[in-house]
C-alpha cells in the first residue's frame, strides 16, 4: 500500500514583511496510515494550509521533514495531487482540457486517454467537456477541479478547503462523491477544513489545531460506521468533543453578538 | 416606418444622386461631370442592398442595424458635394469635389494598388519581426530573473523612444530602405508588446502554476502551457498599441526615400498641391488600417474565446 506519510518534527517560520519571525508551525508530529482520510482543523492562522503545502511540496519546512512511504518530500509531484479553496481551473482550457492537463504534461495523455472520461463521469460532468470553466457553476467547477486532482493517480489527495465556498447541498453532494471515489481507487486523503459536520462525516482521524505558533492539540479517532448520519446521537457526540477541543463548546459563554 | 427606415441608404442615394444631377454647378467650379460621384454613391447603395438582400442571418441583421449610419454616410458626401460644386465655399484647391477624388482613386488605381503593396510588405515584415520579438522578451522578461535584471533597463529607455527618432541612425545600419523602414516598424511594435506580455505574466495568479507543479508540469510546460496562454489577453492589448503606433511610424517611415508606399504617395501629392490624389491616398490607408484591426479582432476573438464572461474589452 501506499500513500503513508510520516511528518517528523517540523517546524515552519516565515519572515514578513515588517522583517519579524513568525513560526508558522512548531514540532509538528503526525503518522498518516496509507488509504485512510484525515482532517485538519483550527482556527484561522494555526497553520493548516502551511502543513498542506508542505506536503504538496510546494514550500519547504524550516527544520523537520516530510516523507511520503519513506522518501523525503522535496518537491510538487503529481503522486501527490492537490484541489485549492478556489477550483484555480484554467480559464483558457476547456475542461476536458483542464481534466487532462496533467496527463499532458507528463506525456501520458495517449495511453492514459480513457482515464479523463471515467473521472468526467464520476464526478457527474459527462457532457460538459466543451465548457469553459467560466460557463460552470461554482459547483461544478469544483467537480472539474477534483476529477483534475485524481486523473493522475495520486497516492495522496490534500484538500485546503475545496468545498468551503459552496452551498451546503452542493457540498454534500460532492463530500459523498469524495466518498465514493475514496472508496473505488484507495488513496490517502487529507483535508483541511472550517466545517466540524464536514470534518467528522468523511474522517477517519481529525487533527485539531491551535495557532501562535501551530501546533497540534489532540487527534480525535472518528469511529463510526459509514455510511455516516449526520443526525446521529455519537456523530452528534463527536461534534461536542471536536468543538470543545476548539474551545467553543462544554461551557455556557456570553454571546459575543447581539440581534 | 421600418421600410423607410432599412431604406434609409437607398433613399440617400436617390436624393444625393438627384440633387448632384438637378442642381446646376457653380460656375467657379471647374471640372464638370458628376459620373464617379454616382457611380460611388450607387455602388454604396447597391452594396448596401446586396448585403441587405443575401446576407444570411447575423450578416443580414448586422447591415439592416447599420441603415441610418450608411443612410447618413452617403448624405454627408451629398452635402460635401454640394459645398464644394454647387457653391464653392471651400478654397477648391485643398478642398477638392468627391467628383475628382473619386476619379483619382479609379484613374490612378494601379499606381495606389502599387503603393499599398510596398506599404504592405514592409509593414507585414515589421510587424511579424516586432510581434515575435515582444513575445519573445516579454516571456523572458517574465521568466528569468537574470534576462530581467540585464535587459529590463535596456528595455526601459530604448523603448519610449519615439522609432521615428532612430531614423539617422537606422538609415546607416541598414543595407537597403525596405529593411530600415521594416525595422521601425517592427521597433514601434515590439516596445508595447514586451511590456504588456511581462506584464501580463506578472499579474498571473501565483496558483495556477502552483495547480501545474502539483500535476507534474516542469518548468518549460509551466511557460508554455500556463504562461503564455494567461498572458495572452495582455499580449494581445500590447500588439494592438503596436499595431496603432506602427501605423503611425510607416507614413515616417516610407519618406526615407522610398519611391512607393501609401504614406510617401500622400505626402508626395501634398507637395504636387494635388490634394485630390491625398484624399484618394487617405481613404485607401484607412481602408486598409481598419481592415487590419479588423482582422486582429477577429484573430483575437479566435483565440480568446475562453476570455468572454471573463474581462470585458
Ligand atoms: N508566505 C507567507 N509569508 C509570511 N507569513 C505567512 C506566509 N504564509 C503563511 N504565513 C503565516 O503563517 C500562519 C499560518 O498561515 P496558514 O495560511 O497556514 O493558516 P491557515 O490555518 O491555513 O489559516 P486559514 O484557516 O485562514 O486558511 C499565519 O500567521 C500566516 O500569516
Ligand atoms: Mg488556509
Amino acid at each position: 500500500m501506499v500513500g503513508a506519510i510520516k511528518i517528523d518534527n517540523v517546524t515552519k517560520t516565515f519572515i514578513n514583511k515588517q522583517k519579524e519571525t513568525i513560526t508558522a508551525l512548531k514540532d509538528i508530529n503526525l503518522d498518516i496510515p496509507a488509504n485512510s482520510f484525515i482532517s485538519l482543523i483550527g482556527p484561522s492562522g494555526c497553520g493548516k494550509s502551511t502543513l498542506l503545502r508542505q506536503i504538496a511540496g510546494l514550500i519547504a519546512p524550516t527544520s523537520g521533514s516530510i516523507k511520503l512511504d519513506g522518501v523525503t518530500i522535496s518537491s510538487p509531484g503529481p503522486e501527490r495531487g492537490f484541489m485549492f479553496q478556489e477550483h484555480n481551473l484554467f480559464p483558457w482550457l476547456t475542461i476536458y482540457d483542464n481534466i487532462a492537463f496533467g496527463l499532458r504534461a507528463r506525456g501520458i495523455f495517449k495511453e492514459q486517454k480513457s482515464r479523463i472520461d471515467e473521472y468526467m463521469e464520476l464526478v457527474g460532468l459527462r457532457g460538459f467537456e466543451k465548457y469553459y470553466p467560466h460557463q460552470l457553476s461554482g459547483g461544478m467547477c469544483q467537480r472539474a477541479s477534483l476529477a483534475r486532482a485524481l486523473v493522475g493517480h495520486p497516492s495522496v489527495l490534500l484538500l485546503d478547503e475545496p468545498l468551503g465556498a459552496l452551498d451546503a447541498f452542493t457540498r454534500m453532494n460532492i463530500q459523498d462523491e469524495i466518498l465514493r471515489i475514496r472508496e473505488e481507487k484507495n488513496m490517502t486523503m487529507i483535508m483541511v477544513t472550517h466545517d466540524v459536520d464536514e470534518a467528522i462525516y468523511l474522517s477517519d482521524k481529525i487533527v485539531v489545531m491551535t495557532p501562535r505558533p501551530g501546533m497540534i492539540t489532540s487527534v480525535v479517532d472518528v469511529e463510526l460506521p459509514r455510511p455516516r448520519d449526520r443526525s446521529d446521537a455519537d456523530f452528534l457526540k463527536y461534534h461536542g468533543e471536536i468543538l470543545k477541543q476548539l474551545k467553543f463548546g462544554g461551557f455556557k459563554k456570553e454571546p459575543e453578538y447581539s440581534i | 416606418m421600418k421600410i423607410i427606415k432599412t431604406q434609409w441608404p437607398l433613399i440617400s442615394a436617390a436624393f444625393t444622386a438627384a440633387v448632384a444631377l438637378l442642381v446646376p454647378d457653380s460656375s467657379e467650379y471647374s471640372a464638370p461631370g458628376t459620373s464617379y460621384f454616382l457611380l460611388f454613391t450607387a455602388l454604396m447603395a447597391i452594396t448596401y442592398e446586396l448585403f441587405l438582400l443575401f446576407g444570411k442571418g447575423q450578416v443580414r441583421t448586422k447591415t439592416a442595424y447599420r441603415s441610418a449610419f450608411w443612410g447618413t454616410v452617403i448624405l454627408a458626401m451629398n452635402i460635401f458635394n454640394v459645398i464644394t460644386t454647387k457653391y464653392v465655399l471651400l478654397p477648391p484647391l485643398y478642398f477638392p469635389s468627391p467628383e475628382k477624388i473619386f476619379s483619382v482613386l479609379i484613374s490612378d488605381s494601379l499606381f495606389l494598388g502599387n503603393c499599398l503593396l510596398y506599404t504592405l510588405r514592409i509593414q507585414l515584415l515589421g510587424w511579424l519581426f516586432g510581434c515575435v520579438f515582444g513575445i519573445l522578451t516579454g516571456i523572458a522578461l517574465g521568466f528569468s530573473s537574470g534576462f530581467k535584471y540585464w535587459v529590463q533597463p535596456l528595455v526601459r529607455i530604448l523603448g519610449p523612444i519615439p522609432p521615428t527618432a532612430w531614423i539617422p541612425i537606422v538609415l546607416v545600419v541598414f543595407p537597403s530602405i525596405i529593411m530600415a523602414s521594416s525595422f521601425l516598424i517592427a521597433l514601434a511594435v515590439w516596445f508595447p508588446t514586451t511590456v504588456l506580455t511581462a506584464n501580463g505574466i506578472a499579474n498571473i495568479k501565483n496558483s495556477y502554476f502552483e495547480v501545474g507543479a502539483t500535476l507534474g508540469a516542469s518548468k518549460a510546460c509551466s511557460i508554455l502551457k500556463i504562461g503564455i496562454p494567461a498572458a495572452m489577453p495582455f499580449m494581445f492589448i500590447g500588439i494592438f498599441n503596436g499595431t496603432c503606433s506602427s501605423f503611425i511610424t510607416l507614413v515616417t517611415a516610407e519618406m526615407l526615400g522610398a519611391k512607393y508606399g501609401i504614406g510617401w504617395y500622400i505626402n508626395w501629392q501634398k507637395e504636387m498641391m494635388s490634394y485630390a490624389n491625398v484624399y484618394a491616398g487617405l481613404i485607401v490607408m484607412s481602408l486598409v488600417c481598419y481592415l487590419v484591426i479588423t482582422a486582429l479582432f477577429k484573430i483575437r476573438d479566435r483565440i480568446l474565446v475562453w476570455q468572454a464572461g471573463v474581462i470585458k474589452w
